[in-house]
This record gives structure tokens, C-alpha cells and sequence, in this order.
């Protein structure tokens, strides 16, 4: 379970994080989307006690994160799987936090291999890995001390395909099995397939959230006749707007409406269906549209 | 790196614990030794640090007089290079964390800053210590082979000499740390507690107002009893307190806040 309240960081005038508020249940992925600078690092640095927020709090299993006895036992952070000594080998790295967080050392063999990294890669020093390495390492780091929350900043970034095909299944199993995930990402394809819920920041602000399902209806309904212009005269009728897309007509209601008012017509459906593919992804534009150019010159 | 393993089942279930307790002090000073130990930066700085003072013993084997190669002949001078390495481990143990970006694990697994910083004091200090007693048992090497050899070999030792050497070693890695702790970055702290202790001594020495506060503020100036056989006063004692209080505890201290409030990033 993880609470943010009224999260705010302002360096000198800008505000960074904005005013921030969202809650991650136990048996939930939240996606935690937003373009670069959107402040999702920012903000989950705040709530792992990294950065101290301007106004507002967080907290974790109902602890500030700083008051939680031996974090590493509670919450399981990846937060950039670069910031590793480089020349410290995967198996040390791990190591060290196992001995941190009191932990039999057992467990570093255990997750080394629950990530996949074998014995030669374990022994390599960390200078010598690929990024999608180091992203294993990090989740392994953070699954280490068997955890009930996991906190993780953007970790398919460097996966191949088959990696986060992997890392979904991970994430998907840890959260059916009662526990808390909270992970961002600019890669809304990987969000889409493994969150239940999203929330979407841009600027700094929290720009949507909501169950992800609902959020996508709120793409609207694809609609194809035959006889377009009745149709459109159909939806008209109803007093539904539609608008041309590659295709058909897209509705900003759902199917029932949509199909209702084509049937008072009589009009004949060819085709009717919600506006899922790519919903996430123009949801998110439109959402962030603006924000990112104005992060990137700041 | 293209192998996957399917997660077993069961085997990331989160797991409902019993309230667990947080590292004891003794846990983190372990690992923070083990920090220093387990790269090999560390681990080379360790290793020069026992092969200088073995070069000064041996060199002294060679070219001082008999009479003169003693116990604490061979132990006083080991002291000095081994004073200017330590404090580069001090300023490394701290400030690699931030060039490394380690600080983002260790402070997230400890997130009472304090606790950490403490803990890396405690394994600096204890390897200042098991540096004088490097410098001890080699030391004793050398006066073991002198005896064999025609050297003097005496063993006569004051033990006071002991208390200096402690002081010595441990104050120079605090003040290294206490430089790593407030500049935060390896390369500026070194420079830093190279340059300016130096600057200040050069100053002290040009500068004639100067010369009289810096009696009391140089170090070089006011450690320099300590390497000598002779005992050491009570103003000499006082004129090091001064010093290290102006080079070791403020750092420490102003180090200490910016570190606390650092955003780790």
C-alpha cells in the first residue's frame, strides 16, 4: 500500500512535482505514466525518503518511509538500475544488501537466478554489463528482501522484448499475489498490458488517473456503416459528435449508445467496437500534449 | 545476456513477515568495511598502505646506522606516508557512494543518513588502527632482522609512542572523511584536503601575522611533536586539539548537515 498526499517540490520558483496525490492498493500494478520531466522520478524519490518534498507526504504500508524499521523487508526500490559501483561484481552488489538488510545469504543465489543472471554474469564486475543486465540486477535487488511493495522507475528501460515479456509475467504474479506495484514508464505499450490502474503526469501534475479500463472507454467507439452520411445523420440525431478517423467514425460514447442511436435510424452497423487500439497512447498525448516541450527547454 | 527464466511460482510472493528489526550499528559497520575492501581501488589502497610502510623499513635496513635501526626507529617514521594515504581512504569511503551513485541503494535500504555516516567513521577508524598495527608488527620485522644482522635490535619502547601513533592515524582519516563528507566529490575533497592545510601552512610561513594563529591551526605544524621520541606537552596537546578542531570537527560537523539534507538523486 503505498499513499501519496499532496506531494510538492519546487526548485526556486518551478515547481517540479505539483500537488501530487494518488493511492497504490495491495493486489494492484499502477502505471505511472508521463514524458520525460514529467516529475515521476522526482516524485518517487520523494516517497522512498531520497528527496524531501516542499509540502505533502507519503507513505508506505502506513509508515513515512524514513520511520520504516528496515525498508529493504517492506519495499523493494529500483530506481536506476545504472547506480551501481562499477566495479563491484552483480553477486557483491547483491551481497552487500543482503548483509544490510540481515538476510541469509542464500537468497542473493535465489534471486540471481530468479532474474536470470547466471553464475559467469553474477561474477562479472557491474562496468561490464548491458543496461538490460543492470535491470536485472535492480529487480533482484529489489525483490531481495522479499518485499510487499515494489517501487520502480522506468525498469524495462534496456530490456529486449523477451525481457519485458518476462519482467510483465514478474509484475503480474507479484501483484495477484496481494502485492503493492508502482511502476513508471514512458513505454506505454509495457503500461498498458500490466497495470490495472494508471496515473498520468505531465508538467508536474497529475493530468488523469483512474482504473485503466476506464480510462480507455473514455477513448470512445469506433463506428463503420455503409450509408456513412446516415450515419452521421443517425449520431446527429442522437446528439453525439463524431469525428473522422482512418477507420471509420470515432464517438466519444460507448458502443451501446452508439449502436442504439443506429438502430432508432436504421440504420446497418458494419462495424462497432471501442477505440482500443492505440487508446492508451493518444489518451497520453493528448493528456501530456505541450508538457514535454515545455520541460525539455527549462 | 538473452536467457530468461520463467519466475517459479510462489517465488516472488510477497511474504507476510514478522515485524522485522533494523540493522544494528555493528551489521553496517561490517559492511561499510567490506565497502572498503571489495573494489579494487580499495582494495590497492589498503595494499600501498602495507607495502609503504614495509619500503620505509627495509629502506632503513639498509641505509641507517646500526646503532639507530631500533624498534622505534623503524616504527616512528612508517607513521607519515601512511598519515597522508589514509585520509584518501576516508574521502574515497564517503564520497564514493555519491561519484558512484550507490548513495540511491544505501540510502533507500538505511534511510536514516546518520546511521551510514556513522557507520563509515567506525570502519575508517578501525582501519587507521589496523594500519598502527601493521606499522607494529613490521616494526618488529625490522628489528628482528637488525638483530640478526648487526643492527642495534633494541627493543626499548615507549609507550607512549603508541598513543601518538593512534592519534595520528585516526585524526588523519577522520579529517579526510570530514573533507569527503562536506565537498561530497572524490577528486575536489582530495584536492581540498591536500591544498588547503598546505596553503595555510605556506601562508603562515609568508604572512607574519599569521604566524602566530598558525602555530596553532597548522597541522603539519601542530602533529609534529607527536612523531618524536620526546614526550609531549600539555600545550603541544592543546595547540592539536585546536587545530584538529578547526580541520577534523567543523567539516565533520557542516559535512554531517549537508549530507543529511542532500537530495540523492
Amino acid at each position: 500500500m503505498i499513499t501519496v498526499e499532496n506531494l510538492t517540490k519546487r526548485y526556486g520558483p518551478h515547481p517540479a512535482v505539483d500537488d501530487v496525490s494518488f493511492q497504490c492498493e495491495p493486489g494492484t500494478v499502477t502505471g505511472f505514466l508521463g514524458p520525460n520531466g514529467a516529475g515521476k522520478s522526482t516524485t518517487m524519490r520523494m516517497i522512498c525518503g531520497l528527496t524531501a518534498p516542499t509540502a505533502g507526504r507519503a507513505t508506505v504500508s502506513g509508515h513515512q518511509y524514513r520511520d520504516l524499521p528496515n525498508p529493504g523487508r517492506e519495499v523493494g526500490v529500483l530506481l536506476d538500475a545504472s547506480a551501481q559501483h562499477a566495479g563491484r561484481t552483480g553477486r557483491e552488489a547483491l551481497t552487500l544488501s543482503a548483509y544490510t538488510m540481515g538476510l541469509d545469504r542464500r537468497e542473493v543465489a535465489a534471486k540471481l537466478d530468479l532474474v536470470g543472471l547466471n553464475a559467469v554474469a553474477a561474477k562479472r564486475r557491474v562496468r561490464a554489463y548491458s543496461l538490460g543486465m543492470r535491470q536485472r540486477l535492480g529487480l533482484a535487488h529489489a525483490l531481495l528482501g522479499d518485499p510487499r511493495v515494489l517501487i520502480l522507475d522506468e525498469p524495462a528501460n534496456g530490456l529486449d522484448p523477451e525481457g519485458i515479456f518476462w519482467m510483465r509475467g514478474l509484475l503480474r504474479d507479484f501483484a495477484d499475489r496481494g502485492g503493492t506495484v508502482l511502476l513508471s514508464s514512458h513505454l506505454l505499450r509495457e503500461v498498458e498490458a500490466v497495470a490495472d490502474r494508471l496515473v498520468v503526469i505531465g508538467g508536474g501534475r497529475i493530468v488523469a488517473q483512474g482504473d485503466k479500463n476506464e480510462l480507455l472507454a473514455g477513448g470512445g467507439t469506433v463506428v463503420r456503416a455503409r450509408d456513412g452520411a446516415a450515419l452521421r445523420r443517425a449520431l446527429e440525431v442522437a446528439d453525439l459528435s463524431a469525428a473522422d478517423s482512418s477507420e471509420g467514425l470515432l464517438v466519444q460514447a460507448d458502443a451501446e449508445a452508439v449502436g442504439q442511436a443506429a438502430a432508432d435510424a436504421g440504420v446497418a452497423l458494419a462495424e462497432l467496437r471501442p477505440a482500443s487500439g492505440g487508446g492508451l497512447e493518444q489518451l497520453f498525448l493528448t493528456l501530456t500534449a505541450g508538457e514535454s516541450t515545455k520541460e525539455a527547454v527549462r | 545476456m538473452t536467457t530468461t527464466t520463467a519466475p517459479a511460482a510462489g517465488a516472488v510472493a510477497p511474504r507476510h513477515h514478522t515485524p522485522v528489526r533494523r540493522p544494528s550499528l555493528l551489521r553496517l559497520s561490517t559492511v561499510e568495511v567490506r565497502k572498503l575492501v571489495d573494489t579494487r581501488a580499495g582494495r590497492w589502497l589498503l595494499i600501498t598502505i602495507g607495502l609503504v610502510t614495509a619500503a620505509i623499513v627495509t629502506l632503513q635496513l639498509i641505509y641507517a646506522k646500526d646503532a639507530e635501526q631500533t624498534f622505534p626507529n623503524f616504527f616512528v617514521p612508517s607513521l607519515l606516508p601512511v598519515s597522508v594515504l589514509l585520509p584518501v581512504l576516508g574521502i574515497l569511503s564517503i564520497t564514493s557512494e555519491w561519484s558512484q551513485r550507490t548513495a540511491l541503494t544505501t540510502y533507500a535500504l538505511v534511510p536514516r543518513r546518520e546511521r551510514v555516516i556513522a557507520a563509515k567513521l567506525i570502519a575508517v577508524m578501525l582501519t587507521a588502527l589496523a594500519s598502527v598495527l601493521a606499522s607494529l608488527v613490521v616494526a618488529a620485522a625490522g628489528t628482528l632482522v637488525a638483530s640478526a644482522t648487526g643492527g642495534a635490535g633494541t627493543w626499548q619502547f615507549d609507550w607512549s609512542l603508541l598513543l601518538n601513533a593512534v592519534v595520528i592515524q585516526v585524526t588523519s582519516v577522520l579529517m579526510g572523511a570530514a573533507f569527503g563528507l562536506l565537498l561530497l566529490n572524490p577528486p575536489l575533497a582530495i584536492v581540498g584536503y591536500l591544498l588547503l592545510p598546505t596553503l595555510w601552512g605556506v601562508l603562515g610561513e609568508m604572512v607574519k601575522p599569521l604566524r602566530g594563529p598558525s602555530e596553532w591551526l597548522d597541522t603539519s605544524k601542530t602533529m609534529e611533536p607527536l612523531f618524536s621520541s620526546d614526550a609531549v606537552t600539555g600545550e603541544q596537546w592543546g595547540r592539536v586539539a585546536v587545530s584538529l578542531l578547526v580541520w577534523m570537527v567543523l567539516p565533520l560537523a557542516a559535512g554531517l548537515f549537508r549530507t543529511l539534507r542532500r537530495e540523492v538523486s
